[in-house]
């Protein structure tokens, strides 16, 4: 299974960056092969509308089925609902640390979206 | 001859100049509400409604048995209203602007068009004004459309007065192109010169010409005065800070009607504007 974490940086120790529509790339964790891939999501930094909705089929096409990351609106998260993707909030400093987080079952999924900045 | 009347914000008195200006014109006139997230012409006329039209925009639709999920029109949408992951595509009609390129870039020809409503054109008569307002729908974010539906019910040969939604954005720009001179109406406050400045800004962007009302003269200082002259930016009215006004503004009343005396200062608005076009 496939994890995504939305970051700035190319490694595990780089910043979990919790504006999910607006992060510059994504850190797509293998957990059978332990091993990770960097997908870009640069292009939607600067689009007028739309951000969260293309970052989540970027997520998609990556074949994660789950995300860890910080708000995300109402519209990516139906595109993220309807590819099956769980959704996972945190704010931990870095991807390792959300990974870790992660396989100790220490965060909690996500159903609704938060729109506001409020997971629950 | 199409005058648009705008501002950089809100609650200048722009729709007032806009009524105002058009029970003034001796002649037919058409009075267009573009503000269509906040159509308020209607509130100072008592406008006879005669007709009602529904506003649509196209959006896509995909059928699902003929779409092999490749993209192409996820790729395509600018406006970033498809999104696609290998299986039929998501839409969001909502930010979709009707702009038909999905579907003609599609291989399977697996989108074709169905209509959403985005709101309603509604036409009144009150008096010498034809008044022709939008209305977008609550909840529906895609004006310029539905302002440019407005617009094309403009007859050619009546002048025309185009009340202009507040602010420098798109439906702004979709309100005033194609006018032939546009009034930027402002408070002589800071606030004021500091969105008039952005509006004057987009002015000289589009190259219409246009000059000023400063409205509630009296109130605040002098700084739009000095900024007008300072850039050379005719002004063209001031409307003083009379309780009266708010008064009749308050009961719906125009200016010209409940307070003859200020007709001469909207006359000469009129005038000017008329002086400005022609050179
Ligand atoms: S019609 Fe244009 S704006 Fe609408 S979804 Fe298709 S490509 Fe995007
Ligand atoms: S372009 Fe046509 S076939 Fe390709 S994903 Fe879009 S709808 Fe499906």
């Amino acid at each position: 299974m496939k994890i995504a974490f939305s970051t700035s940086g190319n490694e595990l120790n780089a910043p979990l960056d919790t504006r999910f529509g607006r992060a510059s790339k994504f850190l797509i964790y293998d957990l059978e092969n332990e091993t990770f891939e960097m997908v870009d999501n640069k292009q939607n930094l600067n689009a007028a509308q739309g951000a969260g909705i293309q970052s989540a089929g970027n997520v998609a096409r990556a074949g994660a089925q789950a995300l860890v990351s910080g708000h995300c609106g109402p519209k990516a998260f139906s595109v993220l609902l309807a590819a099956g993707i769980k959704v996972f909030y945190s704010d931990v400093p870095t991807v390792a640390d959300a990974l870790d987080a992660y396989r100790q079952g220490k965060l909690i999924e996500s159903n609704t979206a938060d729109v506001d900045g409020h997971w629950e | 001859m199409i005058i648009a009347v705008a501002s950089g914000k809100g609650g200048t008195g722009k729709t007032t100049v806009s009524v105002n200006l058009a029970r003034m014109l001796e002649s037919n006139v058409q009075l267009l509400d573009c503000d269509v997230e906040e159509p308020n012409a209607h509130l100072f006329l008592q406008a006879e409604p005669k007709e009602q039209a529904v506003v649509t925009i196209p959006v896509p639709q995909v059928d699902e048995s003929l779409c092999d999920g490749c993209g192409e029109c996820a790729n395509f949408c600018e406006y970033n209203a498809i999104v696609c992951f290998g299986t039929t595509p998501l839409i969001f009609p909502e930010m979709c602007h009707g702009c038909g390129g999905c579907a003609i870039v599609c291989p399977k020809k697996a989108i074709s068009e169905i209509d959403k409503r985005i709101g309603m054109v509604e036409t009144a008569l009150a008096q010498n004004i034809t008044l022709i307002q939008g209305r977008l729908d609550v909840g529906v974010a895609m004006a310029p459309p539905l302002i440019r539906a407005v617009k094309t019910r403009l007859r050619e040969g009546m002048p025309a007065i185009l009340d202009a939604p507040p602010g420098t954005s798109c439906p702004v720009i979709a309100t005033l192109r194609d006018t032939d001179f546009v009034v930027l109406v402002t408070e002589p406050t800071p606030f004021g010169l500091h969105d008039l400045k952005l509006a004057v800004d987009m002015m000289q962007e589009i190259g219409i010409p246009f000059g000023v009302v400063v409205n509630r003269f009296g109130v605040g200082d002098d700084r739009v005065h000095v900024f007008c002259s300072e850039f050379n930016i005719p002004l063209l009215l001031e409307i003083p800070d009379d309780r009266r006004i708010a008064e009749a503004y308050s009961r719906g009343e125009l200016i010209v009607d409940a307070l003859p005396e200020y007709r001469r200062l909207f006359q000469s608005l009129i005038d000017k504007t008329m002086q400005r076009q022609n050179v």
